[in-house]
């Protein structure tokens, strides 16, 4: 992963300040919801299912090593070649040694977050390699030259207007009628086809690696997987080493979580089964096969306290609903997974010093949390990564040290009573009037944007003692 | 009786329950507490308030920083749990000793936690669940038009949803006239807010105009520090709608200014 700096407040900022964009977010906050839930109440099995595949993954996950050298065996036993990269520059050497001793010129590429990740595109074509996206959302994000701002809808950014000119400008095709959304779809896929065809080296993702016979599977829902897949002589399926599932029925349980939480779809369009080369007469399929496993930290964090965001089947879900990154959006984020999900997962790809501020993107409200269908606790691994991050003493000195004081003062009732009774008084006598404050000194991030409400007359405690006091005096 | 009793009548019986103010209703609103312990009182419980309580440690723990939270999960153990019921007029505070207290104990400390998490309510939780408060008398239904919102620790943590609706219905004659997306977070967070000014700011003005959208005369809710951001916007935007806590709109009064409101 490419390395990061922790910009996040400025980026909310600016898209805060996008209100075109702010709009359609809003919209997307508001619709992406519903449909899930429409999707998850109209399917009663939906809890025991989610408790069934998170025993599934937590399994897969406790047994790693085992069921990922089942997967080599089969896989390799099916004719694939497999391959494991330690990090991202590992995984794009691997890939282009593949392109190369092929003498590809061509690559098409199906949606793979894994890729996003390592920077494979501008690698390849760094080698002078040309890389088509064919997943129309990461295409128009490569036409662009933008990054996704979601994982499952990566151009979730963009309106039809916006896409409409970037095709008029990219595609030299004449003047045409692009009035309609479905005309946008069309030509891009008329694009696209050509690149299909001539391209010698095809590169997917895959949502689930199945260790019982070797397979992948990839859910889509345009179809340009299985044209990566099968058109080009050469597939390399790049994806990490935690999609292992022991069999293909958890591969197909899983997908239904996925697909239902992800765009309210009880199953996506194209639910594909890869298993290897085409065989002796065979009259399609690549005729040569790779899978490139990342590792890139899963490793340790297999080994550490976050283990659980190893389960994430990558659906969205949280994203859709964290009322922070649908105020912001995906690229405030600055990394290639956003939202909850990538405010865990970020820091520990890179560093906590590198994104530190990403764990604090985070009210707690829970909502991540209770729409997961792997049902991790974001909310819990958020506050842990702000721990480390206190531990490591990253956050500003002032909140570290105020809240340390602030924790002193709650541990001595009397001097914290004596103290809050005094100030409260202050705050009573300068805000009666007029009920609040627009400014106080150390509470600029709250009165930036609002009020301070005055308070009532004197604390609680004070005014109950001295009510205590009154009544025995009777 | 020690002086940490707050008690006028006969003690036959009754639920002791132990109050926990919540250190934004002790320094910011006690009319909350006040309130409080009159529903208590009204649903024939014994409230004692312990003196030596300060706060519940949530903004160190939010922050991440646990070992200064630890000693004051002990602290808070050590006042209530002699108590049958402790009673909690926030849903984020009751969460807390229910919830994260367990989380970042151990030992000895932490069977302590789970004995005092399984006593703990939230006020309304505790009102309408456990002590079944009845109306003094019988409520005709009102005309004050209020909306609610469902403040997300006391929504996921404690399952607060029904509990004020149906409380509002049966002391009040109140019918709450909901607010859209009123399950989505205000935007507070604890330090989030003051930490990402921002971020929360857009997010308590989409819960203000949702809000004010219902037409409603009082918001109210469960949780100060939620309905302190909310009163706040509404004030900086200019906007009149009343913020009150659920336990003064429950115990009647409406006397005391709300939040935000000078005399
Ligand atoms: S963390 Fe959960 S909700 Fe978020 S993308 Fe992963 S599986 Fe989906």
């Amino acid at each position: 992963m490419e390395q990061r700096r922790d910009t996040f407040i400025d980026n909310a900022s600016a898209a805060l300040k996008n209100l075109k964009q702010a709009e359609r977010r809003d919209i997307i906050a508001s619709f992406a919801p519903q449909i899930r839930a429409a999707a998850i109440d109209s399917f009663e099995g939906f809890g025991d299912l989610r408790s069934h595949v998170k025993k599934i993954r937590q399994h897969s996950l406790d047994n790693l090593d085992y069921y990922l050298s089942q997967f080599e065996k089969e896989a390799v036993h099916n004719g694939n070649q497999v391959h494991f990269a330690r990090d991202g520059e590992e995984l794009n050497s691997v890939v282009l040694d593949i392109c190369q001793q092929h003498d590809a010129r061509r690559v098409a590429k199906g949606k793979s977050i894994v890729t996003e990740e390592t920077g494979l595109n501008s690698f390849l074509q760094s080698a002078g390699l040309s890389v088509m996206e064919t997943d129309v959302g990461e295409y128009i994000v490569q036409q662009a030259g933008e990054k996704p701002s979601h994982i499952v809808t990566p151009v979730l950014h963009k309106s039809a207007d916006e896409i409409r000119e970037l095709f008029q400008e990219k595609h030299d095709l004449g003047p045409r009628d692009l009035h309609n959304t479905s005309d946008l779809v069309v030509e891009a896929c008329n694009v696209l086809r050509e690149h299909f065809l001539q391209a010698e080296v095809g590169i997917i993702g895959a949502n689930a690696l199945i260790a019982e016979n070797g397979y992948c599977m990839l859910v889509t829902n345009e179809g340009n997987g299985d044209l990566c897949a099968n058109l080009p002589k050469v597939l390399i399926v790049c994806t990490t080493i935690d999609r292992v599932l022991p069999r293909a029925e958890d591969a197909t349980a899983m997908s239904r979580l996925l697909a239902r939480s992800a765009t309210g779809q009880p199953q996506s369009c194209y639910t594909s089964f890869y298993s290897g080369p085409r065989r002796e007469g065979e009259l399609d399929g690549p005729l040569e096969t790779h899978f490139v496993l990342l590792d890139n930290e899963r490793s340790n964090t297999l080994a550490s306290n976050y283990r659980e965001i190893l389960e994430c089947i990558r659906c969205g879900a949280c994203l859709n609903h964290c009322p922070i990154y649908t105020s912001v959006g995906g690229h405030a984020y600055d990394s290639v997974y956003p939202g909850p999900m990538g405010s865990v997962l970020t820091p520990l790809l890179t560093s906590l010093e590198q994104s530190h501020l990403l764990p604090n993107a985070c009210t707690s409200c829970g909502l991540c949390e209770e729409v997961c269908p792997a049902d991790i606790p974001l909310p819990d691994l958020l506050r842990d990564l702000r721990h480390d991050e206190s531990t490591k003493k990253l956050s500003a000195p002032r909140w570290r040290y105020g809240l340390k004081l602030h924790s002193w003062l709650a541990r001595h009732p009397s001097t914290y009573q004596a103290l809050t009774a005094i100030s409260i008084g202050i705050l009573y006598r300068l805000g009666r009037k007029r009920g609040g404050f627009s400014k106080l000194p150390f509470g600029s991030g709250w009165t930036s944007q609002r009020e301070f409400p005055a308070p009532q007359e004197g604390t609680f405690m004070k005014l109950y003692k001295a009510e205590i006091k009154q009544n025995n005096g009777r | 009786m020690n002086e940490q009793y707050h008690d006028h009548s006969h003690p036959a019986q009754r639920m002791r329950v132990s109050l926990f103010v919540t250190c934004l209703a002790d320094l910011f609103r006690p009319s909350v507490a006040f309130a409080s312990i009159k529903l208590l009182e009204q649903a024939d419980c014994e409230v004692t308030v312990p003196l030596q309580q300060t706060c519940c440690g949530q903004p160190a723990y939010s922050s991440g920083d646990y070992d200064a939270t630890v000693p004051l999960a002990q602290q808070v153990i050590g006042l209530l749990e002699a108590a049958d019921y402790v009673v909690v007029p926030s849903g984020s505070c009751a969460g807390m000793i229910c919830h994260h207290y367990p989380k970042i104990l151990q030992g000895e400390w932490r069977d302590r936690a789970l004995k005092l998490a399984a006593k703990t309510f939230e006020l309304t939780a505790f009102l309408n669940d456990i002590a079944h408060i009845e109306p003094q008398h019988k409520k005709p239904s009102s005309t004050l038009s209020v909306t609610y919102h469902d403040s997300c620790a006391g929504l996921r943590e404690m399952h607060i949803k029904e509990q004020p609706r149906q409380l509002l219905r049966q002391l009040c004659g109140i019918e709450v006239n909901e607010l859209e997306k009123s399950e989505v977070c205000c935007g507070f967070g604890g330090t989030f807010c003051a930490k990402m000014p921002e971020i929360s700011g857009k997010m308590v003005n989409d819960k203000l105009d949702n809000a004010l959208a219902t037409g409603a005369k009082v918001l109210t809710g469960g949780d100060l520090g939620c309905l302190l951001n909310i009163a706040g916007r509404a004030q900086r935007q200019g906007e009149e709608i009343e913020v009150r806590h659920i336990a003064e709109l429950l115990s009647g009064d409406l006397d005391t200014p709300p939040i935000g409101e000078g005399p």
